[in-house]
């Protein structure tokens, strides 16, 4: 039997500690009048930074503790520990960005936080599930807190129609994952990834049967609809271009890695066997996504729909590595995702150093001559779109190289070809990104921004810093990441 | 004979659902379509007492009925939505429309005609309440998992529920100035000396006091 008690001591401590927490500070926001949210925003980051050191803490002592609780349903390796951090650092990172904007724009509710932190709980939940039913709370849970979070600005057009939009096409994701997973549990009669796994293996000569496939179709489609893999992206630049940027900055960062941590789990731990079976969607998705991604970003003048472009990208790029379904190709996608999230953060912060006046300017042409007027700001954006585009010695290159070369070793012919797909993506996308960096440095320069507040200016520095410093030092890095992925064969 | 009266029913209650499934795309009257929505929940209950799931019987007429379709309900007869406007582009689209429900018809008739029951399957099926015993119903075999092997997914549930309860107050709560609200304390807090005012008046007078502002 299972108290309070035995769980306040047991492995799920940071989830506890996050759910609790958030609802303390709900409390404290309804009761102390904070309606602009100071305390609680700060005490959130604590609470961040408090979890990440339980995990921290964890991987430390057991660094390769596999721990499982409630019959299997939440499970906690090296993996779900990894993926926890990276989650940790993008739910910290928008926190800090947004203090600032929402002091400019207003509108800023002591609700905002608390959100964030519940729908952080929710992508634990997703990437420790180890059950289709936890595969689904936790994705509404993450997903729910994500509708309110991009309608937050409810006087502002834009933001509620980027809540309703992503509120219908999310729960049409849903309607399709349930569907899905309704389907795997009638034909393999469990709702458990493991069982699923082993029911899938018996099927008369590893060939599962059209309803299991069926079922695990519509299931791969409701994730895609998550990580935004082209053909389920189209909800993806009217969201990001109408939420308010530091909360893009948060579904940029924060849900993508988590569905992405889920995507994997399902794959590699409820269907390994048949992988020939899901490799096809895979990489399906994968090239449609690197070639929309780096063809429709081309036109963009917003640059917060640009980077939603660039998002779909960066996620078929990560799929290369899925693709080639070794345990160095998971390792590559999470080496991907964690560079990615830093460049994606830094990119972010630089998108909220655009202010004149107090109004935040959001077009790419307003960019024009920050070499002369701001050149830090110029130069660490640039470093930025440099990496985001792949150029070596940066860190977006070996993000790129670790996910091409697994693809790569398989030896298959179709592996090759998608890698070849993935460099000439990369190439065209290469465009935009240097259009930016041409505007910032040749073109004649308009009128200068703002200062940047200080917790942006913080996240800038760290991220930047991380992307231009990554090549010296990749080891530590690379290491956990190789450890995560050891942990899920 | 029982087994036939059973199977009387689940005809009847099958028949039913379906006719008034069809009912609620079918009924010009939003309204209808409702009520018709209504009918289908409670045939549907009717097919979980013969399939022996009594709880989620009446779960669906509580939470269903009860709740979501006189909401449902409301929601319709409140708003005031033009339908035959909403129905104008249903003949442009039709052509569409069919053509993709033909296509799924024809995987799912692809899909169940190649339907392979697992080995081992019929052994993981759950029956409607443990076997244990025998003298326990479904309701109590729910309530002696829900809260010990799947309490993780029912605390889960609770949370979900409760970030719905916060989005819709951060959205549509607002705090107008000038709203009259009850205040308790202050209601409590009023004394004879601050609630009433003494006037002499003089008989044949008018006894309208100086205008004076006190709630």
């Amino acid at each position: 039997m299972l108290t309070l008690l035995d769980l306040l001591h047991g492995p799920l401590k940071p989830e506890i500690l996050l759910v609790v927490s958030a609802m303390f500070l709900l409390m404290y926001g309804v009761f102390h009048h904070d309606p602009r949210g100071g305390n609680v925003s700060w005490l959130s980051v604590g609470v961040l930074a408090l979890v990440a050191f339980l995990i921290a803490y964890r991987a430390w002592n057991h660094p390769g503790a596999f721990d499982s609780s409630f019959e299997g349903a939440w499970v906690n390796d090296g993996f779900a520990r990894f993926m926890k951090m990276l989650v940790l650092i993008g739910a910290a990172g928008a926190l800090l960005l947004s203090f600032a904007y929402f002091r400019d724009v207003g509108g800023m509710r002591f609700e905002y936080p608390i959100l964030v932190l519940l729908s952080t709980a929710g992508m634990f939940m997703m990437i420790s599930a180890g059950d289709l039913i936890a595969l689904y709370l936790g994705l509404e849970m993450q997903s729910l807190a994500l509708y309110v979070l991009a309608a937050i600005r409810r006087n502002d057009v834009r933001s509620s129609e980027a809540g309703l939009k992503y509120f219908v096409l999310g729960a049409l994701s849903s309607g399709m994952l349930l569907y899905g997973a309704s389907l795997l549990y009638g034909f393999t009669g469990s709702t458990h990834f493991r069982d699923i796994a082993q029911a899938a293996h018996g099927m008369a000569g590893n060939v599962p049967n059209v309803g299991f496939l069926f079922g695990l179709v519509f299931l791969l489609a409701g994730l895609a609809f998550k990580i935004s893999a082209v053909p389920f992206h189209m909800w993806v630049p009217d969201v990001y271009q109408g939420a308010p940027t530091p909360v893009t900055a948060f579904f940029a960062a924060a849900p993508k890695i988590a569905a992405f941590a889920l995507l994997i789990r399902v794959l590699e731990t409820s269907v390994p066997g048949i992988s020939s079976q899901w490799q096809q969607i895979i990489v399906f998705m994968s090239i449609a996504s690197m070639i929309l991604g780096s063809v429709a970003a081309i036109g963009q003048h917003n640059i917060k729909r640009l980077m939603a472009y660039s998002s779909i990208g960066h996620g078929g790029f990560a799929l290369v590595g899925l693709a080639a379904g070794t345990e160095d190709g998971v390792q590559g996608v999470l080496v991907y995702l964690a560079i990615y999230l830093a460049m994606t953060l830094g990119t972010f912060a630089c998108i909220l150093a655009m202010r004149r006046k107090g109004q935040y300017v959001e077009e790419i042409h307003q960019l024009a001559g920050l070499s002369r007027t701001n050149l830090p700001l110029a130069s660490l954006l640039a470093a930025l779109m440099f990496s985001l585009a792949g150029i070596p010695p940066l860190a977006g290159f070996w993000a790129k190289f670790f996910v091409i070369i697994p693809a790569i070793r398989t030896g298959q012919t179709g592996m090759y070809i998608l890698a070849v797909i993935a460099v000439l993506a990369s190439v065209v996308g290469a465009y935009y990104y240097l259009r930016i960096i041409k505007i910032m440095f040749f073109d004649e320069p308009a009128e200068a921004f703002q200062p940047m507040p200080r917790p942006v200016r913080f996240v800038l520095g760290l991220a930047a810093a991380f992307v231009i410093l990554f090549s010296l030092y990749p080891a530590p890095l690379l290491d956990a990441a190789a450890r995560a992925a050891h942990s899920l064969f | 004979m029982t087994l036939a009266l059973s199977e009387l029913f689940f005809w009847l209650f099958s028949l039913i659902l379906i006719a008034s499934a069809v009912m609620v795309i079918w009924a010009k009257n939003p309204v209808h379509s409702v009520l018709f929505l209504i009918l289908a929940f409670f045939n549907a209950a009717g097919l979980f007492v013969l399939a022996g799931a009594e709880f989620l019987a009446m779960l669906l007429i509580i939470v269903y009925v009860g709740a979501v379709a006189v909401l449902f309900l409301f929601v319709v007869m409140m708003l005031d939505v033009d339908f035959a406007e909403l129905k104008a582009g249903f003949m442009k689209n039709a052509p569409l429309g069919l053509l993709v429900g033909v296509i799924l018809v024809a995987e799912l008739i692809g899909f169940v005609s190649s339907w392979v029951i697992t080995p081992g399957m019929v052994s993981r099926i759950a029956s409607p309440s443990p076997v244990t015993g025998g003298a326990v119903n479904n309701t109590q075999a729910l309530g002696a998992v829900l809260y010990t092997k799947y309490v993780y997914f029912f605390e889960a549930s609770g949370i979900i529920l409760l970030i719905a309860m916060i989005g819709a107050i951060v959205l549509t709560l607002r705090h107008k100035p000038g709203v009259r609200r009850q205040d308790i304390g202050a209601q409590v807090a009023r004394t004879p000396a601050t609630a009433v005012e003494m006037v002499k008046v003089k008989s044949g007078e008018s006894s309208v006091p100086a205008a004076k502002e006190k709630v």
